[in-house]
């Protein structure tokens, strides 16, 4: 099975780690992956800005890029809700392109739902140990349907004991640019989360998105807490963490 | 109401520092959140509900017109006035000359957003004609130099019992009451000869019915029943024209919804439904009834993108369960509607260059459409929003510039390649050994709050490569 990886442009800059974390959790469950070269960006920050021509460009370069595989594979819910969902809306008044968007949208999962409903992994490459909790991200929730499947995935570790997380649901005041237009609201917001987390006791947040995992990461440390890691779903599965 | 929404930003912040506030708005979470939660358990099918609440909805939608007339036809047959405002100084004009028309100088009010919305105490103040406030909240609010509310359904949400009790006892001039259930009964007992002298009542319209001309009101006081069947002579009815449902049955399947997706209510205390004025049998009811169907920008929004939004019933549920309402209330909002569909109405009602900042002032997270009990898209309709501010230039100079320089970098892979490289070479290097960046060159607004954690220092794509060649040189 040739399946894609999309890095997701936060990945590629930032938390490079886990990209490989996906890869080898998906070779190891017996995929082909590739890594399609000239990837960027899914285009939500302009999509979000109210630019949605610029989206639309940025789109039809990633219905190219990620056209011709079995799978297509994204460690994020938010940009794979960009391109699973809002794709759709962009290329409302262009059939030819939404049909194209249509048949991606089809082929691209969410890293813990592909492991779950298309893998149907009954085992991870992982060690992982720890009391951890877990924070569902707004796009993989409630645009994916991502729920179940990562505390599925985190059951296949015997030493891994979870807290469910009072608020689990809520944003957690990311939002892209929100948390720098409104950095102010965005830090109160976080500020709830990393409160709910630190009453869980855990020792690790997990999580799948990294915007959420900067947000919470940065406030945790601003607040003096330098023990409680954030760490992505990716990283924790594959025993990278 | 004068809106207030361009200095949203501004009143966020302030909102956020007020300490007292802050421990008010928690009452949202811990009372709407967790009580809409029960509440929608009780109905068997849930979302089968919801879904046919939208087409009932989208049915008087779709021809309002034609229900207007239906309503407009059937509410005269009852002995009703209908009286239709293009915007909100025609409204108050048409209420006041009602007013003179039957010589009334006390009005009892019982809580109307539309009210806020064309501002009517200040109309009939001007007239010489007294407003009173009769919903506790709103009450409570007129007797503090006439505050605006700061949620639809829960008006004072912001205010503790304290500050309720300290401005109960000065209005007053009683002893300061501690408890609630004091409170309540001070309030009673100063409204009640209100109520005994009103000449008119004034209410707004959860719904009108047009197959039969009558309004339904929803109250948890029972002052809307004051307000109209007491001694006014005079009923009018204020609200917008998209409140029209065209049958009573449209009315039962909204209603399982609005009272449990507001309060957790399975039904309100009061719920009243109203056709015409008093006739010759009627033991009470006023002696004549008016309807104010206000448009106000509501045509604007028929047949437009934006039409979903008239399907809204204003039960709150979408600010109750939005994170940024929850951390700075309505007040920040600037205008009477606030939270997500409010940032989605003022726009549309006040003019989207006088409320710049409102369709970007939410995180976009979904919550306010999952719990819509008439699955209004609002996160979509925020970022339509965006989108003619970005058509009409409406945004600043450097979130264009900004987005202009990534999409240009974002549309060249190599291009992009390298600026990926050395951004985060750099922030690396910022970042310095324990990998925190306190300070975010041009991420003031990130970094006022938070750390950036930094970087790891090179790109994926650059290891990625190097992988690839190092194992097939191997």
């Amino acid at each position: 099975m040739r399946v894609a990886l999309f890095v997701t442009c936060l990945v590629d800059a930032v938390r490079p780690a886990i990209g490989f974390s996906v890869i080898k959790l998906l070779e190891a469950a017996g995929c082909e992956v590739v890594v399609p070269e000239s990837q960027t960006c899914c285009g939500q920050p302009a999509y979000n800005s109210g630019d949605s021509s610029t989206a639309r460009v940025l789109a039809e370069k990633v219905l190219r890029e990620f056209d011709g595989f079995d799978y297509v594979v994204i460690p994020s819910g938010s940009c794979g809700g960009q391109v699973k969902v809002h794709y759709l809306e962009l290329f409302r008044d262009h059939p030819d392109l939404k049909s194209r968007a249509e048949r991606l949208a089809g082929r691209m999962y969410e890293l813990t739902d592909f492991l779950v409903s298309v893998l149907k992994v009954s085992s991870v490459p992982s060690q992982f140990a720890g009391h951890v909790t877990y924070h569902d991200s707004c796009c993989g929730l409630r645009e994916l349907g991502v729920k179940q499947q990562p505390r599925a995935l985190l059951g296949m570790l015997p030493g891994v004991q979870i807290t469910e997380l009072n608020g689990c649901e809520q944003c957690c005041g990311f939002g892209g640019t929100f948390s720098i237009k409104f950095g102010d609201v965005s830090g109160a917001i976080v500020d709830e989360k990393c409160r709910n987390v630190k009453a869980t006791g855990a020792d690790a947040v997990v999580l799948g998105d990294l915007g959420c995992i900067l947000n919470i990461e940065g406030r945790l440390r601003r607040t003096g807490d330098t023990t409680t890691r954030v760490l992505h779903i990716a990283q924790v599965l594959a025993g990278d963490a | 109401m004068q809106t207030q929404s361009m200095h949203f930003k501004e009143r966020a912040g302030q909102k956020l520092a007020d300490a007292r506030l802050q421990k008010n708005l928690k009452k949202l979470s811990e009372k709407f959140v967790t009580a809409r939660a029960a509440a929608i358990t009780e109905i068997d099918d849930f979302e089968g509900t919801r879904n046919a609440a939208v087409e009932r909805r989208n049915r008087a939608l779709g021809r309002l017109d034609l229900w207007l007339e239906t309503f407009e036809r059937n509410a005269r047959a009852g002995g009703a006035h209908v009286l239709y405002a293009q915007n909100a100084e025609e409204a108050t004009r048409l209420i006041v000359d009602i007013a003179k028309k039957h010589g009334v100088r006390k009005v009892t009010k019982s809580k109307s957003m539309v009210s806020e919305e064309v501002q009517l105490n200040a109309a009939f103040a001007a007239a010489g004609v007294q407003p009173v406030e009769t919903d506790l909240g709103e009450y409570i609010l007129q007797i503090n130099d006439n505050e605006p509310p700061s949620h639809i359904i829960a008006p004072v949400i912001h205010k503790d019992k304290e500050e309720i009790s300290a401005l109960f006892a000065k209005t007053h001039a009683t002893a300061r009451k501690t408890e609630i259930t004091e409170l309540t009964r001070e309030a009673r007992e100063v409204l009640r000869g209100h109520f005994l002298s009103a000449d008119m009542g004034v209410t707004g319209a959860n719904f009108l019915i047009a197959e039969t001309g009558s309004v339904a009101l929803v109250t948890n006081e029972g002052n809307e029943g004051m307000c109209t069947i007491m001694p006014p002579k005079v009923h009018v009815v204020l609200t917008g024209i998209e409140k029209v449902l065209p049958t009573l049955e449209d009315l039962a399947t909204l209603m399982r919804l609005l009272p449990r997706s507001a309060t957790g209510q399975p039904i309100s205390n009061y719920f009243s439904i109203l056709s015409g004025p008093r006739r010759s049998a009627d033991l009470d009811g006023p002696e004549h009834m008016y309807y104010v169907l206000v448009d106000a920008g509501r045509t604007g929004l028929l047949g437009s993108e934006f039409q979903e939004m008239l399907r809204c019933i204003r039960c709150g549920a979408c600010m109750n369960h939005c994170p940024v309402y929850q951390k700075i209330g309505g007040h920040a909002y600037g205008w009477v509607y606030p939270g997500p569909m409010g940032s989605v109405l003022t726009p549309s009602y006040v003019g989207l260059e006088n409320a710049l900042d409102l369709p970007h002032a939410a995180t976009l997270c979904g919550q306010c459409s999952v719990v819509c009990p008439v699955k209004i898209p609002l996160p979509d309709l925020l970022r339509k929003l965006r989108e003619k501010q970005w058509e009409r230039h409406l945004r600043p100079w450097y979130e264009r510039v900004g987005v202009g320089l990534w999409a240009f970098a974002a549309t060249r892979p190599a291009l992009y390649a390298f600026g990926a490289r050395v951004a985060a070479r750099m922030l690396n290097w910022i970042g310095g050994t324990e990998g925190r960046i306190r300070q975010l060159p041009l991420g003031g607004g990130w970094t006022g709050t938070r750390d950036f954690p930094a970087p790891s220092g090179r790109t994926f794509r650059d290891m990625y490569r190097e992988r690839r060649t190092g194992r097939s040189g191997a």
